[in-house]
């Protein structure tokens, strides 16, 4: 298809924007701020209606809630039941969701379907398209879980279950990425959960290639095959093709001085040789900053045998950019659009494949995802 | 009936009073009657297991609450606020 006008969703530590270009994507206008001062850790659409926005939203003060939109942004109402833990029973861990991380609209044929992840690390269904949520035991209540989510592990915002993925070819067939324990798949529906983490590494424990205990930052399912999947872990750049369970570590054909550590990674909607990553500085004390001070995306075209540095249009020095594991994405025209929000509150887009870079936004909060959509 | 203080960050869901009235006998169930009246307020306040947010300050009368089941002999005012700093 050909570019069409887009809008960006962006989350940020104090709330919410719509960017929407036009036909071109050359000019873009700015929606919002909306829920200002709402920390939005994720900011959805629905892909199956193109209407339906969600939410994840907390403030400092308040508990976590989840909005909804059914008008395309005019107007929010909240969750009824947000994602919650159930209560404790005596002698039983005391579980609170801090935050609802990551929101995944349900497979194409469940249309009501939403599936979100947590911090603490837990799995939450709604099937009335967000207006209630219930905990799913297939995970929380797993007898491996205080084993997948050991106390103390986690990130700087606590440990994640940060991320939802299911099978477009079957509903039942599902993967979540999280901090503390990596990948894991379900082969029904979230009833029951296995690791799958063989060959990741995990260098901050003593055995770096344990069972589960990785700290998988993203996880892209392919969705032109589903078979392939990409992952941007702590630890490097791997790729699985299933039915495979071993994974490659892909990262290792990055350039060695700019290396292999990062949060996110962005597949081709339509070639499944082709992705991208944003490298940061993972030496030292993990600056996590753009290497060197000069940010590049790095693509590969041969699913991930070898990589190409894209720069032009980035700031060629003191450049230190970081971007979060929901803030870099593509849309599925052609030329494919590449979209990313760095934490110092910049909205950076490639309208061909990452060939050249411009500024579209600049001066938000710290922004934490950015999702890219057809505009209505 | 219980008057209520509401902090700034939940006036929203009050149609942006910062004084109500709620009843119970104790916080628990002085929140659970806001609840009623005005959805999705107590779970900004108090989390899945029945505390108190680590950021939400609750005081009966000048008395600072540290948990829910504090009980209420009817004529106090029950205060809430939002207490964080920094940025």
């Amino acid at each position: 298809m050909a570019a069409g006008a887009t809008q960006l969703l962006i989350g940020t530590r104090k709330g919410a924007w719509i960017y929407r270009s036009d036909a071109e994507r050359r000019s873009w206008a700015v929606e919002g701020p909306m829920h200002l001062g709402q920390i939005v850790n994720h900011f959805v659409i629905d892909p199956r209606d193109g209407q339906t926005m969600l939410i994840a939203a907390k403030t400092g003060h308040l508990g976590p809630t989840i909005l909804r939109s059914t008008d395309g942004g005019v107007t929010w109402l909240e969750a009824k039941r947000p994602p919650a833990f159930d209560k404790a029973g005596e002698g039983e861990a005391a579980r609170a969701v801090d935050h609802t991380f990551w929101l995944e609209p349900g497979h194409a044929s469940e249309p009501d379907v939403w599936w979100a992840g947590a911090s603490p690390p837990g799995l939450f269904m709604s099937e009335d398209g967000g207006v209630t949520w219930d905990g799913v035991a297939g995970f929380n209540d797993h007898p491996m879980y205080p084993r997948w989510v050991p106390a103390g592990a986690g990130t700087p915002d606590g440990p994640l279950l940060n991320q939802i993925a299911i099978d477009p070819r079957d509903a039942a067939h599902m993967y979540i990425a999280t901090s503390t324990g990596g990948v894991f798949e379900s082969r029904d529906r979230a009833a029951s959960w296995a690791p799958l983490n063989k060959n990741v590494e995990a260098n901050f424990l003593p055995d770096p290639y344990p069972e589960f205990g990785q700290d998988a930052h993203f996880i892209a399912v392919h969705p032109a095959d589903p078979d392939r999947i990409y992952q941007q872990n702590h630890c490097g750049i791997y790729r699985l093709d299933r039915p495979g369970e071993t994974w490659e570590r892909i990262g290792k054909a990055m350039p060695a001085e700019i290396g292999d550590i990062g949060f996110t990674i962005v597949p081709h909607h339509a070639d499944p040789d082709t992705a991208w990553v944003f490298p940061m500085d993972g030496t030292d004390v993990w600056p996590r900053t753009s290497p060197g001070g000069k940010p590049a995306v790095y693509r590969t075209r041969d699913a991930g045998a070898s990589w190409e540095r894209q720069d032009a249009g980035f700031p060629p020095e003191q450049g230190w950019f970081t971007v979060k594991r929901q803030a870099f994405c593509a849309d599925r025209a052609t030329p494919l659009g590449l979209y990313l929000g760095t934490t110092g509150g910049e909205v950076w887009m490639s309208g061909d494949e990452g060939g050249t870079w411009r500024a579209i936004g600049s001066h938000l909060p710290e922004i934490y995802s950015v999702v890219a959509a057809p505009a209505p | 009936m219980i008057r209520v203080f509401i902090p700034t960050q939940l006036q929203s869901y009050c149609g942006g009073a910062s004084r109500v009235e709620a009843a119970g006998a104790t916080i628990d169930l002085v929140l659970r009657d806001l609840d009623r009246r005005y959805p999705g307020i107590r779970f900004r306040i108090v989390d899945e297991q029945d505390r108190i947010r680590r950021h939400m300050r609750i005081f009966v009368g000048r008395e600072p609450a540290s948990e829910v089941a504090v009980t209420l002999a009817g004529d106090e005012e029950l205060l809430i606020f939002g207490a964080l700093s920094g940025g």
